[in-house]
């Protein structure tokens, strides 16, 4: 149950994308196409969860019982880029299928804010590892659900007849700015 | 001359958030009012001109292969400076910044300063560029901020000048969206109507 509860908060109340604004980069950027958009969100969502635990274990085991916690920062970014590169490395050697499909975001993945936010979120937040990698999931889960219906109705755009000023970034944030509110309606849910 | 061009590029000709669309993560998150997006632009901009001095000092020391690390760890240690300064003296702008202040580690525009600019150019112009670029940077986030504080709540930093509660959905999520997107219109037209 309180699985489902963190679960259902970061999914839909707090959505990454639309309520926290994380990762709004790779949202506008690779989003034009739904297939490029799922890609993205494969991604994401791996490299999210791998890094959570990652930075979790480091966190509980080296940070804290050095009482060197204010080196959060510089370390997580340091340990997101180079899993990010054993990522590529790894897959590209046991499933090159898979590479294939995620290759060309993994590296953009780095600087992409959702995967260090919601590191610390989880340490801000006081989880267990077990919390932390539920917390993971659904934040990816969200940002999937985000990019999916955003770049599905970005499809249909393309054939509208959008005034020439408000065409490319202001019309997809218009767009993003009215799924906002549809996402509002979820509010106390949980 | 040129110096002054490289100063002012920033405030509209290639503004980092309207025209280069670069930090919209910050840009978006703390807009909630006009003295929040002044907060913001002045810690990116203390990082953006720490991180510019070191890399343009440091440049020939590093090896091209292993730049951007050394880049990131550089940014890095200025977000670190910032939140723990900030966490010390300004408690109530630390907390309602929150997790923006170390995400600044990641803004696409402080690590393409250091890469696109001052890992090429002498320490005063890339001084030169980072003020203006963070000030562009600030501008752009006291503008969305102080108009969605002026819709959302009718008040500007704080001082409030109709009385009543302001249309919500501004300070809420999409305002922040809606609001961007005709800032980004505006930008072009200016954009357009100065060259």
């Amino acid at each position: 149950m309180e699985y489902f509860v963190i679960a259902l908060g970061a999914i839909l109340v707090s959505n990454i994308v639309f309520a926290q604004f994380l990762g709004i980069c790779p949202y506008l950027g690779v989003s034009s196409r739904l297939s490029t958009a799922i890609g993205m969100a494969g991604a994401v969502m791996f490299v999210l969860t791998l890094a959570t635990i990652v930075t979790f274990l480091i966190y509980s085991y080296i940070l804290v019982p050095f009482e060197v916690t204010f080196l959060q920062t510089i370390v997580y970014i340091l340990v997101i880029s180079t899993l990010v590169q054993m990522v590529e490395i790894v897959l590209k050697k046991v499933s090159p299928a898979l590479f294939q499909a995620l290759g060309i975001f993994l590296p953009l993945i780095t600087t992409n804010c959702a995967i260090l936010g919601v590191a610390i979120l989880a340490v801000q937040n006081e989880f267990n590892l077990m919390q932390s990698v539920v917390f993971a999931i659904s934040h990816g889960l969200g940002f999937a659900l985000a990019i999916s219906l955003f770049a599905s109705i970005r499809e249909h755009l393309d054939l509208m007849d959008v005034p020439k000023s408000m065409r490319g970034a202001p019309i997809a944030l218009i767009v993003a700015g009215i799924l906002a509110m549809a996402f509002m309606g979820f509010a106390g849910l949980v | 001359m040129k110096q002054l061009q490289n100063f002012t590029k920033g405030i509209i000709k290639e503004n980092p958030v309207y025209i280069l669309l670069l930090g919209l993560c910050p840009a978006l998150g703390v807009t909630t009012s006009a003295i929040n997006g002044l907060g913001m632009g002045i810690a990116t901009t203390f990082v953006l001109l720490g991180s510019n001095i070191v890399v343009s000092l440091i440049k020939d020391l590093i090896p091209a292969k292993v730049r951007i690390p050394s880049f990131i760890v550089i940014i890095a240690s200025f977000v670190t400076i910032v939140q723990l300064t900030m966490e010390a003296y300004l408690p109530d702008l630390f907390a309602s910044l929150g997790l923006f202040i170390p995400l600044i580690v990641v803004n696409c525009l402080v690590l393409g300063r250091a890469e696109a600019f001052a890992s090429k150019n002498t320490t005063l112009s890339s001084i030169i560029d980072a003020l203006g670029m963070g000030l562009g940077f600030a501008l752009a986030l006291v503008l969305l901020g102080g108009l969605r504080e002026i819709l959302g709540s009718y008040s500007l930093f704080g001082y409030k000048f109709i009385p009543g509660d302001g249309m919500l959905v501004f300070v809420l999520a999409p305002g922040a969206f809606i609001g961007m997107a005709y800032l980004i219109v505006l930008f072009n037209y200016l954009k357009k109507k100065t060259s």
